[in-house]
């Protein structure tokens, strides 16, 4: 830690200083693309970039947090991993982790926005407050709103970790004396990137920015902000214990049978069916069931708007309504070709043959007739 | 001889219409059908649905079908005995159990000619493979089309609910029963479960539909079921057809046992046939009429 | 002068492009027949749980059978009215119903799922004697057309034995047509009457048989009166059929029409198709359905056909110098056929409505298969006239070495 507050403020730095080879270097770089879901091209590209000192400059905002998200992040350490990636951004604000205080470390940051503006990507952490003109968080006198609409307006990237950030988190709810709200509803019109979760998983905030830095693109987002590949389903889509759940065994009470045995929470509370998030394929801290379900504790929700801090811990979850089928279910089939032209040949064929024998009846009527 | 002739033939026109006739006119059943005195059944109260399928996999497992929710039914098919279906309109939601209903007079039963589906121990109707020939009457009599046929085998069987009725002999609930976590089905005796029915309209009134003189499907329609509904809509939004109160196959046997009661009147038909046709071939032998 | 002694039309069976035609599609049949009992009846038919009866029960049983009633309509116009005239019609059209009834029988047994099971219908469900349902007309149809077969072979029973009669070397076989012939004259009677008795009764019940479709038949067709419907539809379709057959043979064999005979029965049909109408909308009307027969759709132009379908040939045969041409009655003949064919089609398949979701059309190999069971039937018709005494005024059996064509 120490070799990393003496970088930080100082944008430069080479991580051959740390004694990497060039080769071990680079094959860290890919690794670090695999671990979060970029082609191994990325990791190139970063090596690429650091090595010619390109290091694109973060400067992260806190604001209503609890700076969970930051304590989350620095946790993704496996030896070396967490400084590499660092070392390929140039985090040039951050109140956790500087030093610098005070008037220090406000002119690191105006600094940091004129050197890079236009370029720097903008990370929110904490919930935003509107009450009273948005005095309840103020930094260096400052308002959240004005600190947030400032540095949001010279930013190339704009991304809310977690879910205060992203839609107000525990500050919002009820009866939200502040008015909390998240990035996207102070910067309308601007596309923020939403990384919900309490805490967010690290490394969907890793793979998002990590891919904009390499590719300068950022990762498909539902109509939220939230990159797909990681909020595209729910948790009880990925849910290790679906198969209880199908089969419908269910822990009824902490501590019974069904809990002893792992069954499914859905009847304890769980929210997995109405939350989307990853937790269940991609692990807090790489150690694997680190997460509410994997300890026997039912999901709470906590990416999900409306779901986190307001629905009661131990309420039933609203299921999906896609996998079951309507009253009626479309059975409805239509003639192939061939079906329609066989009948409609017989058809003619039988019409056509009725009035050809009448025809011929009429013609040749009498002649062999008998009276 | 002309004037014998033309008397009884129209004493055969007289038999043939006239009995014709009298079963055509509706005649009400004598007595209503009661369910048997140890007549099972199940209670499913829509407003407890919560959707999660349990229950249709609890019945594959139960009665041994393939299939599972990962690659689900989308209605009851010849793997599938029971299932769960969605209404949703702008205003209103409510799931729907689908199996069969265990009718008190079934059309199903009334239609199989050699007795495949019957009602048998408490009332359950049940398919016996050893006597169905696959004729599929029975899917053209349930007025629910509850029997599915597996279309796609060379030995093919008609497949519905049948209660779980070799596990009730274990004394086990039937599988949708034990599965559901929220009891919004429930296994027991007819007159337990119509009881039952009964006081959940009168504790809660406004929960069920309609409102103000909640019913429970199944009380009277179609002759009666001992499968019986509660919902929170409207019955035939969840596909229940709308029936009266007469039992499903009451007016097709009328029919039958109106012209064939004792078999009275195809063996008189047969008589005077007989008669006429021996008269006139006694007539042209004597007469040598035309030949 | 008409000969009236029945012989056979004589020459090879497959003596013409369309019956070289009709030998080489019923290999191809029985291909896909061999198809549909290897693989279910899901893979060659439309047939879904909601149409579980499709053109295999709606046509070749039901419309079969009625149009197989030729048989019948004769046999009440011959042996009960007594108009000895019709009787050289009789084998013909006792032929044609013998074969319907019986293509309708495998039309059956095609299309039935257990069909290994069936020997249980006849023998009471032997050796479970408890297992008839009285209850279901489709018992009281099936027990009646099986019956009902037996007996139309029964009655057809002389043709085959005059031919070994006069024609066999096995002495063995001589002396039983000759035994046979003698029952039959005694015997005869009853087997006519079983022979108009049974088509009465089940021609009826195939009509009882869609009431227990309840709700799902359409309002226009759902009635207490349509034993009656179907039974009068039947003896028309019959008549009409013994019209048709008669012209049709009297063309291709080249043999000569009985058309006083065919002109006087006409006029009954005109009395037959009357009190169909009058039926109907009786009963329309007092069930309070009136408005139902303008409001109901396509449904509403399938009924109006089929009444137009009634009521044009019972105009047509009206006047006593309409139903002399017999032209005319030839082409009311048909579409009295039509008429019943549509009724029964429109009661089984069109006006059967199971709920949302669900709809049929037969496949390809669904229409092969009737077909091909038509197809049969004519094949087995030409060779059992050609070998066996059925037609009778054949020129043909006159000049030794004639080959008609179609």
């Amino acid at each position: 830690m120490g070799r990393r507050d003496e970088r930080l403020g100082v944008p430069d730095g080479s991580p051959q200083e740390e004694g990497l080879g060039r080769r071990d270097f680079v094959k860290a770089c890919m690794m670090a693309a695999a671990a979060v879901g970029l082609p191994a091209s990325a990791g190139l590209k970063w090596a690429e970039a650091a090595e010619a000192g390109l290091k694109p400059s973060v400067i992260w905002l806190h604001f209503q947090e609890c700076t969970g998200c930051t304590e989350s992040l620095l946790r993704t350490s496996s030896p070396g991993i967490a400084e590499l990636i660092l070392d390929l951004v140039s985090l040039d604000y951050h109140e956790t982790l500087f030093a610098a205080a005070g008037y220090q470390i406000e002119e690191a940051l105006h600094q940091a926005m004129e050197a890079h503006a236009g370029q720097y990507v903008c990370v929110v952490e904490g919930a935003i407050p509107r009450k009273d003109g948005g005095i309840y968080c103020q930094i260096g006198g400052r308002t959240a709103i004005d600190i947030l609409e400032d540095v949001a307006s010279k930013a190339a990237a704009v991304v809310a970790i977690g879910s205060c950030a992203s839609w107000g988190g525990i500050p919002s709810a009820d009866p939200n004396p502040t008015d909390a709200v998240g990035a996207p509803q102070i910067l309308e019109g601007t596309t923020v990137v939403t990384i919900p979760g309490c805490p967010a998983n690290p490394y969907n905030f890793l793979g998002t920015v990590l891919q904009f830095v390499a590719l300068g693109s950022l990762p498909a987002l539902d109509d939220k902000g939230r990159p797909l590949f990681a909020y595209g389903r729910t948790i009880h889509e990925h849910c290790p214990r679906r198969a209880h759940f199908d089969a419908g065994r269910f822990a009824r009470q902490f501590g019974d049978e069904g809990h002893r045995l792992g069954y499914c929470l859905f009847a304890l509370g769980c929210k997995g069916p109405e939350t989307h998030a990853n937790c269940s394929t991609l692990s807090f801290g790489e150690m694997p069931d680190a997460w509410p379900i994997g300890i026997g504790h039912p999901c709470f929700g906590c990416t999900e708007q409306g779901v986190a801090f307001h629905k009661p811990l131990h309420q039933e979850a609203a299921l999906p309504e896609n996998a079951v089928p309507p009253i009626h279910p479309d059975h409805r089939t239509s003639p192939s070709a061939a079906a329609a032209g066989v009948a409609g040949l017989v058809g003619g064929a039988v019409v056509g043959a009725g009035l050809m024998a009448s025809k011929k009846m009429a013609e040749g009527g009498n002649e062999e007739g008998s009276s | 001889m002309t004037m014998d002739r033309r008397t009884l033939l129209k004493g055969a026109a007289a038999a043939g219409v006239g009995a014709a006739v009298s079963t055509a006119t509706r005649v009400e059943a004598s007595t209503r059908p009661v369910a048997p005195p140890d007549a099972v059944g199940m209670l499913y109260d829509a407003t407890r649905c919560i959707g999660c399928q349990a229950c249709v996999t609890a019945c594959k497992t139960a009665n041994n079908m393939p299939g599972n929710l990962y690659d689900p039914p989308n209605d009851l098919n010849g793997d599938t005995k029971n299932i769960i279906k969605l209404y949703e309109s702008d205003d209103e939601k409510s799931y729907m159990k689908q199996q069969c209903m265990h009718c008190i007079d079934p059309g199903c039963v009334n239609a199989c000619m050699i007795g495949a589906l019957k009602k048998r121990e408490y009332g359950i109707v049940t398919w016996d493979k050893d006597r169905c020939i696959g004729c599929r009457y029975c899917q053209v009599a349930c007025p629910y089309n509850i029997p599915k046929f597996q279309w796609d085998t060379a030995i093919p069987e008609i497949v519905k609910c049948e209660l779980c009725n070799h596990m009730l002999a274990r004394g086990e609930e039937p599988g949708c029963c034990q599965a559901c976590p929220k009891e919004a089905v429930i296994y027991g005796t007819y007159e337990e479960l119509l009881a039952d029915a009964r006081q959940r309209i009168a504790d809660r009134p406004e929960r069920y539909y309609p409102a103000g003189d909640p019913q429970i499907f199944g009380d009277t329609e179609g002759g009666g079921t001992q499968v019986l509904y509660l919902a929170g809509v409207d019955f035939q939004k969840l596909g229940l057809p709308d029936l009266g109160d007469e039992g499903v196959g009451v007016l097709s046997r009328t029919i039958q046992h109106g012209i064939y009661q004792g078999f009275i009147a195809p063996v008189a038909l047969y008589g005077v046939l007989g008669a006429v046709i021996w008269r006139n071939r006694r007539a042209a032998k004597k007469g040598g009429s035309d030949e | 002068m008409s000969e009236h002694r029945a012989e056979p039309v004589g020459g090879p069976v497959i003596f013409n492009r369309f019956t070289k035609f009709l030998a080489i599609f019923l290999g191809l049949w029985v291909l896909i027949l061999a198809y549909r009992f290897a693989t279910g009846i899901g893979t060659v038919s439309g047939l879904t749980d909601g149409y579980p009866w499709g053109i295999w029960i709606a046509f070749d049983v039901v419309t079969g059978t009625a149009l197989a009633c030729g048989g019948y309509a004769i046999a009440i116009l011959a042996y009960i009215l007594n108009k000895g005239k019709y009787h050289p019609l009789v084998r013909p059209a006792l032929l044609t119903s013998a074969l319907g009834y019986s293509m309708a029988a495998l039309a059956i047994v095609i299309d039935v799922g257990r069909w290994w099971g069936i020997w249980r219908i006849p023998l009471g469900g032997f050796p479970d004697m408890g297992s008839y349902n009285w209850n279901s007309a489709l018992l009281e149809v099936a027990l009646c057309v099986m019956a009902y077969v037996g007996v139309l072979w029964i009655e057809l029973g002389p043709a085959f034995l005059e031919k070994w009669e006069a024609t066999s070397k096995n002495s063995a076989l001589v002396g039983f047509a000759k035994f046979g012939l003698k029952f039959y004259d005694k015997a005869l009677i009853w087997i006519i009457a079983l022979g108009v008795l049974l088509p009465t009764m089940h021609q009826s019940s195939l009509g009882t048989l869609m009431l227990l479709g309840g709700h799902k038949l359409h309002g226009l067709w759902s009635t207490g009166w349509i034993p009656l419907l179907y039974l009068i539809s039947c003896i028309g379709m019959g008549y009409a059929v013994v019209v048709w057959e008669s012209a049709v043979s009297s063309k291709v064999f080249k043999r000569e029409r009985e058309d006083s005979m065919l002109i006087s029965l006409s006029g009954a049909m005109v009395v037959v198709l009357g009190l169909y109408l009058l039926l109907r909308f009786a009963d329309i009307v007092i069930s309070g359905k009136t408005m139902l027969m303008f409001t109901s759709g396509v449904l509403s132009i399938m009924f109006w056909l089929e009444i137009a379908l009634f009521a044009i040939p019972m105009v047509m045969l009206m006047r006593a110098k309409d139903r002399a041409n017999f032209a005319t009655i030839f082409k009311a003949s048909m579409l009295i056929m039509l008429a019943g064919g549509l009724y029964r089609f429109d009661s089984y398949l069109t006006a059967f409505n199971p709920g949302e979701g669900w709809s049929y059309f037969p496949t390809t190999l669904e229409l092969l298969i009737t077909l091909g069971v038509i197809s049969f039937e004519i094949f087995l018709y030409i060779f059992i006239v050609k070998r066996y005494p059925i037609l009778s005024g054949t020129r043909a059996a006159q000049v030794p070495a004639y080959e008609g064509r179609a």
